[in-house]
């Protein structure tokens, strides 16, 4: 079981390690900003509309910012939580079951239970 | 260690069992613990009967009925069914797929005890006179108004038992997600171990609604909370919301690991590979995502509306659905097979006619209009007894049965185990089936007595004298348990002769380390075939003997529970007394101290050497009868 195991790389591994971990690195920083500046224009957007700027509704600010914490949420799952690398077939597929419940039963009361 | 008896003191043997973390030790206390709770349950049960047993009887007074009637519901489900069928995954199915424990042996621990230290947090009710009485699924408006304790105990126990049932169910999934034996896809797992991975699956998503709605209740029994309060703001229907999003998938986390062991007895039995496994496996996956969808046919009656009811009422018939596709795998299972009716199959036999009376039943509750006249009648209690007694019961004795040699080494009578069958299938018939009909002449459910001339005193004498015929068939079940430990005669590996898994190749008992080494598995039913092709060993390994690395057994665990049996109390009585509060936060420190301790003290377990293992082996083939 847990047995701790010494493993030497070959020269090639070696160099194909790096090479992958610089590229996954390139890839958090690039979401890692991607990820600040959408909090940046989520929160442009909420002084837009308590300043009152024309076109920021509560219709337009509200949408967007459920569609960038959407998106947020998946780059934290995806890139940081590296939920996009293999192995990770399981855990997705218990959470997107979750998801489909926390979503559905919700759903359910404010369709027909409530109505 | 291994099958030979040891002689120790009892202090020495009662540590070790409070220390263990071997999953087939926990899998025993499991059984053990849920099996004293099955007695105590069983006995509330008598009483019952014996207080409806004629008209206007005063046996016990109508406050100690709601006691007596929602401690036996509330004991049976989470304390009796629910754990003796933890009792089983944990014992069976890592052997089943080839695993040396489970994968969290230490939260294994902490799940028995936090199940049965909460157990006795619920009893300990009766010693104090406030016992819950708002019925199982403790309605809100009804467990707000109720005076006294006796739903603290209900809120606090079952908060903690569920916790413990929690951890146990995730421990399940990832045993089974990362502990298969090489080649064991999981399109090979043995039916026992896929129903104990959706079941576990079904605990992961059904159990934290029922935590949120237990802190919700205990925060507006005892800290003035209003969450289920109208007339400040609350909203009494949600606890039912609540409740029944756990309640019907709990309903089928009882009886899928039942159709596991049904599955197995079926195929062993009937010396056939289980008829149409894709679709078994497919049904069980169903059932499980299906169970999710249907809560508020239980709620039927609480003025939802027709859209709601009839999308409910919908989606209740639809699990009939895979439920048939079993029903109908299992029959043609035994179809053609070369079948022996030892006394699980005589269980699984039973099983089928009174299982399907119960899904109809259900059927008929989930038509909403038709579930105007049943709601809350006797027929939904024979709708749920032909289901749980019909289904969970009646496996768990099969299992008994079926397992006992694996677990201990010794048979129980085969006479004796077929007369605990007709006692108990005969005594559950005549209890449930005229239920039905004392439903449809309008006897309301949960009802302390009755008036004479109503019909009903014939009926309710048959309940009553069906209700006495299951508990002699429990005794004689007792009774072989001693005579078979008494004389302790030793069985081999395969004492059915028919195994087909895993558990059927290693010794009865198996080793602490179960495997000597990690088998390869080459199919569905893996030692069948490696017998067909003959292999009598029944196994293949995938590796050369090597060193074991096992875990230390541990007291923290018990430690950990303690503190929150104590910090149980403190909530309890934080409110009338001074030293309510400081024993809260008393008990919650003990916890996390003990927590503490397991967090900073490395424990790297212990390796069992390859010599120790050979020696054990040369031991099996000298002395060992097969
Ligand atoms: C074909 C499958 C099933 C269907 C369609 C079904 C349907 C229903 C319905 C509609 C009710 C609510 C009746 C009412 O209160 O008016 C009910 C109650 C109940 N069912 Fe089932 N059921 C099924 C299977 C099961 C199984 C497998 C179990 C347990 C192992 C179970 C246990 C219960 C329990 C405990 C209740 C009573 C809950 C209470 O205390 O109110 N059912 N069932
Ligand atoms: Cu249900």
């Amino acid at each position: 079981m847990a047995e701790v195991e010494m493993y030497k790389r070959t020269p090639i591994e070696q160099d194909l390690f790096v090479r992958r971990s610089k590229e996954t690195m390139r890839g958090q920083v690039m979401m890692f900003s991607l990820m600040i500046f959408m909090t940046l224009v989520s929160f442009t957007f909420v002084v837009a509309y308590q300043q009152g700027v024309e076109g920021f509704t509560k219709y337009l600010v509200i949408p967007v910012l459920f569609l960038f914490a959407a998106v947020q949420v998946g780059l934290q799952l995806y890139y940081f939580m590296h939920m996009k690398d293999k192995g990770h077939g399981v855990p997705q597929m218990f959470m997107f079951t979750g998801v489909v419940f926390a979503f559905l039963i919700p759903l359910t009361f404010v369709t027909i239970v409530w109505w | 260690m291994s099958s030979v008896a040891q002689k120790r003191g009892f202090g020495a043997a009662l540590w070790d069992w409070m220390t263990t973390v071997d999953h087939k030790k926990i899998g025993i206390l499991y059984l053990i613990g849920g099996g004293f709770f099955f007695v105590v349950g069983g006995i509330e049960a008598m009483i019952i009967r014996l207080q409806l047993l004629k008209p206007n009887n005063d046996l016990v007074s109508a406050g100690l009925f709601n006691d007596l009637i929602t401690m036996h519901g509330t004991t049976m489900i989470f304390l009796a069914a629910m754990p003796i069928l933890f009792g089983f995954m944990n014992y069976i199915m890592p052997l089943q797929i080839g695993a040396r424990d489970v994968a969290f042996p230490f939260i294994n621990s902490l799940g028995f005890w936090m199940f049965f230290l909460g157990g006795v947090f619920l009893n300990v009710s009766w010693f104090f006179g406030q016992v819950p009485d708002a019925g199982w699924t403790s309605y809100a408006s009804l467990s707000l108004a109720s005076p006294g304790h006796g739903i603290d105990f209900y809120a606090i126990g079952l908060q903690i038992a569920g916790g413990g049932t929690l951890m146990g169910g995730i421990n399940f999934l990832v045993t089974i997600i990362n502990m298969r034996a090489p080649g064991m896809t999981y399109m090979r797992m043995p039916l026992f171990t896929w129903t104990t991975f959706v079941a576990s699956a079904m605990i992961l998503f059904a159990f934290p609604p029922l935590t949120v709605g237990l802190f919700f209740l205990t925060f507006d029994r005892m800290f003035d909370a209003n969450f289920f309060d109208h007339q400040m703001g609350g909203n009494t229907i949600i606890w039912e919301h609540i409740f029944w999003i756990f309640g019907h998938p709990e309903v089928y986390i009882l009886i899928l690991p039942a159709f596991g062991i049904f599955s197995e007895i079926f195929s062993i039995f009937s010396r056939k590979r289980l008829f149409g496994y894709p679709a078994m496996v497919f049904a069980t996956v169903l059932i499980g995502f299906l169970g999710f969808m249907v809560w508020a046919h239980h709620m039927f009656t609480v003025g939802l509306g027709p859209t709601a009811n009839a999308i409910f009422a919908v989606a209740t018939m639809a699990i009939a659905v895979p439920t048939g596709v079993k029903i109908f795998n299992w029959l043609l299972t035994i179809w053609g097979g070369s079948i022996s009716v030892t006394t699980p199959m005589l269980y699984a036999l039973g099983f089928i006619p009174s299982f399907v009376m119960g899904g109809v039943t259900g059927v008929m509750q989930g038509a909403a209009p038709l579930d105007y006249q049943l709601h809350d009648s006797y027929f939904i209690v024979a709708h749920f007894h032909y289901v749980i007694v019909g289904g969970v019961v009646l496996a768990i004795l099969a299992g008994v049965h079926l397992y006992w040699p694996k677990m201990f080494g010794t048979m129980l009578s085969e006479t004796l185990g077929k007369i605990t069958f007709v006692f108990f299938f005969v005594g559950f018939h005549c209890t449930f089936l005229i239920q039905h009909w004392l439903g449809f002449w309008g006897m309301p459910r949960r009802v302390w007595t009755y008036m004479d001339g109503q019909g009903w005193n014939t009926a309710n004498m048959i309940s009553s004298f069906g209700a006495l015929l299951m508990a002699i068939g429990v005794i004689v079940l007792v009774i072989n348990i001693i005579m078979t430990t008494v004389k302790n005669v030793r069985v081999g590996n395969d004492p059915w002769g028919d195994g087909r898994t895993l558990e059927w190749a290693i010794p009865s008992p198996p080793p602490f380390y179960n495997f000597t080494q990690t088998p390869l598995v080459r199919g569905l039913d893996t030692v069948w075939i490696e017998k067909q092709e003959g292999n009598a060993t029944g196994l293949t390994f995938a590796e050369p003997v090597t060193d074991i690395h096992m875990p230390h057994g541990s007291i923290i665990p018990f430690f950990m529970s303690v503190g929150l049996f104590i910090a149980g109390f403190g909530a309890m009585f934080h409110q009338e007394t001074s030293w309510g509060l400081p024993l809260l936060i008393f008990g919650l420190a003990w916890t996390f101290v003990a927590m503490a301790m397991r967090s900073l003290k490395d424990d790297l377990g212990y390796h069992v050497t390859k010599e120790e293992i050979q020696r054990d082996v040369n031991n099996a083939s000298k002395g060992g009868q097969n």
